[in-house]
């Protein structure tokens, strides 16, 4: 497969595995954190915790967008989804993401609900007109690489003049969530280095984390999604860490600029203002981490259009998400893991989508833990 | 007559016309003809094997097959994947009510057709006809009965550690091709359902390496799902090569845009085998001469292993673990 396969070469990943074991100093640990949950995903699939020295530690961030939605979100979208007569439009993967007593969009579905899965804001935006008598709201999740479509969507309904349609906003920013990390840290020093997101930063460009890498002095590279993007971005940090270096490379050159996406940018401002302060699913509240819509487009708010009552639901008290997602705790070191808590029924934030860090263990790595329960 | 109503179901003159006019017509076979309400058959000797399958499928119609083919493929090779010789089906349909005839027929020739390939009759069937909103098109059953040789007997429990694992050609065709046609997602792709009756080909492997443990067809979940449960019903681990497991390009690039693993996608016309380590290269030639089973390859062997874990060698040189999917595989966001 062209453009995947040359990312994907075994031998070129033996040569930099090579080269990664020769770099790195043995008497230290390199504690490094891929934010994202697509870098997780790719880690784990393609196994390459097994081509790194045991001193290269991979830490498991919260860039997981269904994984860090708050369950008092969740529980807000269902009761928009059973409202008479709304139609909710959401992303596939949020559809099983557990909610206060086992409820999912799923299983809201099974209730009655209409809920129906989308591959873009524009499906949403036809469903709506071809549903004029009903109204359609947009259950709008993720990073930086989601918001620009549904700032899109919103000016486009704005335009057509749609009556029907709205979004519920739950967007969110990943540089805030790095700096929510690094400022939690309190004293530890929990991560030698960061692994940038590939998609995001196409959006927001690198220098979006010039400024906790300096106030932090903290390496990070941004790396694109191939497992040989990861292997070569984890080299490119040790060699900054060794030098004493904390600068923001990009190894994702064919898709990152400095800058970012101008004209995404630009729509994401016209659209979208910042939310003084926004609750992530295991990471608590985050100042300014999250985007709400703007007043001129108030009348395509679902949240000012419906009444949505506040809910308040927290994850399970054993559920060791908060600490997995900062790098404290490993998944297993987690008791719920693998016992109450599976991708099939799951507790906690971290496994609830494939890209959540204990969803990744228990899939695709749960034969390495001696004794865990099968 | 252009669409089913509810009297073709109500067992009056117009059901009558319709199992005359369409499936007594389509399925034609002197047992079918006596027009009784069940079928009277001789059996040869030996162990009869019996499978049933129900079939919902959207859309009804599929680049490379359609419903009425895969009724039938798909009962016939849970048939044979005992080692048996399928002999006869029954074919049971639910149709809504405003169903166009013309498909209706359409895909009875399409059963008949998929039955006359893989040397089995329809004999008996049953029609009921639903309202509009109660049913998705059509729904078929199918059951299936065949003979298994003397002395051959084939179960998923019978695996032993070292034993190797073949499949008999790519992965995930089926599922790529009907989901680049289903609604809200169809995109440009050159992908057909690998649909298809495996008997033949089983039938040649059989006599060729009689020490056969095992057959079993990757459908639902994928490749995934079946080694796992295989694992399980024999209490062995298994390990596969990544590189070693044949996926087309265009499944793969699907797959990627998809967000999908194409290990946990379905197929139709594929099957996995298990022999004894030393006539695995005897098994893949066999699979080979086939038209089916040209892209065969030994992905892996069966290993010592209590929990049953099924592991994979990735192409970049690590190990993970192939597990059952929790429910149905969803696009993911980024």
């Amino acid at each position: 497969m062209k453009y995947v396969d040359e990312y994907r070469d075994g031998a070129t990943a033996a040569k930099l595995a090579r080269a990664i074991a020769a770099l790195a100093q043995p008497e230290r640990v390199y504690r490094l954190m891929e934010f994202c949950g697509g870098h997780t995903h790719a880690i784990s699939r393609h196994g390459l915790t097994d081509l790194l020295p045991p001193n290269v530690e991979m830490i498991h961030g919260p860039g997981c967008p269904v994984c860090v939605l708050p369950i008092e979100r969740l529980e807000a979208a269902i009761h928009l989804a059973l409202s008479e007569g709304v139609i909710l439009c959401s992303y596939g993967d949020m559809l099983r993401v557990p909610a206060a007593k086992g409820r999912s969009l799923l299983k809201a579905r099974a209730e009655g609900a209409d809920v129906r899965m989308v591959y873009s804001t524009t499906d949403a935006l036809q469903v709506a007109q071809d549903n004029p008598e009903r109204q359609v709201v947009f259950f709008a999740i993720g990073f930086e690489t989601t918001t620009p479509p549904t700032a899109v969507a919103l000016l486009h309904a704005k335009a057509l003049g749609l009556k029907n349609f709205s979004v519920f906003c739950n967007h969110v920013l990943t540089p805030a969530a790095i700096q929510g990390i690094l400022d939690g840290a309190q004293g530890e020093r929990p991560l030698d280095g960061v692994i940038g997101p590939s998609h995001v930063s196409t959006i927001i460009g690198s220098q979006a984390y010039e400024p906790f890498a300096f106030k932090h002095a903290l390496p990070v590279v941004i790396a694109g999604f191939e497992p040989l993007d990861v292997m070569q971005s984890i080299l490119m940090l040790i060699s900054q860490i060794n030098a004493g270096r904390h600068e923001v490379e990009n190894q994702y050159i064919r898709a990152v600029t400095r800058s970012g996406n101008a004209k995404a940018q630009a729509l994401v401002a016209e659209v979208f203002e910042l939310r003084p302060s926004f609750a992530w699913r295991g990471l608590g509240t985050v100042p300014w981490s999250a985007l709400s819509i703007r007043d001129a487009f108030a009348d395509l708010d679902a949240e000012k259009r419906f009444e949505v009552p506040a809910f308040t639901s927290q994850d399970n008290k054993a559920c060791a998400c908060a600490d997995i997602i900062r790098g404290r705790k490993k998944p297993r070191d987690c008791k719920l893991f693998g016992t109450a808590c599976t991708p099939d029924s799951p507790l906690g934030a971290c496994m609830v989508s494939s890209e959540g860090a204990c969803a990744a263990h228990w899939t695709f790595g749960r034969f390495r833990d001696g004794e865990a329960a099968q | 007559m252009t669409t089913i109503d509810l009297t073709h179901g109500s067992g009056g003159r117009a059901m009558h016309r319709l199992i005359k006019d369409v499936f007594a017509q389509a399925f034609d076979n002197h047992i079918l003809a006596q027009g009784n309400d069940q079928a009277a058959f001789d059996v040869a000797g030996g162990r009869m094997v019996m499978s049933t399958d129900g079939f919902v499928i959207s859309p009804l119609f599929f680049p490379g097959g359609d419903i009425g083919s895969l009724a039938v493929h798909g009962t016939v090779n849970d048939v044979a994947l005992a080692g048996a010789k399928p002999l006869y089906l029954s074919a049971g349909f639910i149709i809504e009510e405003g169903f166009p005839l013309s498909d209706l027929v359409t895909i009875a020739h399409s059963m008949a057709r998929a039955a006359q390939e893989a040397g089995g009759w329809i004999i008996t069937g049953d029609t009921k006809v639903v309202e509009r909103g109660k049913g998705d098109g059509v729904f078929i059953t199918t059951t299936g009965v065949g003979v298994v040789p003397p002395g051959l007997e084939l179960s998923g429990d019978k695996i032993r550690p070292g034993d190797a694992i073949l499949v008999s050609g790519t992965m995930g065709d089926h599922g790529v091709a009907v989901l680049s046609q289903r609604e809200g997602l169809s995109f440009e792709t050159q992908i057909l359902s690998d649909c298809a009756s495996l008997n033949h080909l089983i039938a040649d492997m059989v006599a060729a390496v009689p020490t056969l443990r095992c057959l079993r067809d990757p459908t639902r979940g994928g490749l995934a799902a079946t080694l796992n449960e295989l694992a399980h019903q024999s209490g062995v681990g298994m390990a596969v090569q990544e590189s070693a497991i044949p996926v087309r390009p265009e499944v793969a690039g699907a797959c990627e845009l998809l967000g999908l693993d194409p290990l946990n996608v379905a197929n139709e016309g594929k099957l996995v085998a298990f022999c004894p380590p030393e006539d695995a290269e005897r098994l893949l030639t066999v699979l080979r001469g086939h038209p089916l089973g040209k892209d065969a390859a030994i992905i892996g062997h069966a290993l010592d292993d209590p929990r049953c874990f099924v592991r994979m060698e990735t192409r970049m040189g690590g190990v993970r673990m192939i597990d059952w999917l929790s429910g149905e595989q969803l696009p993911r966001i980024c």
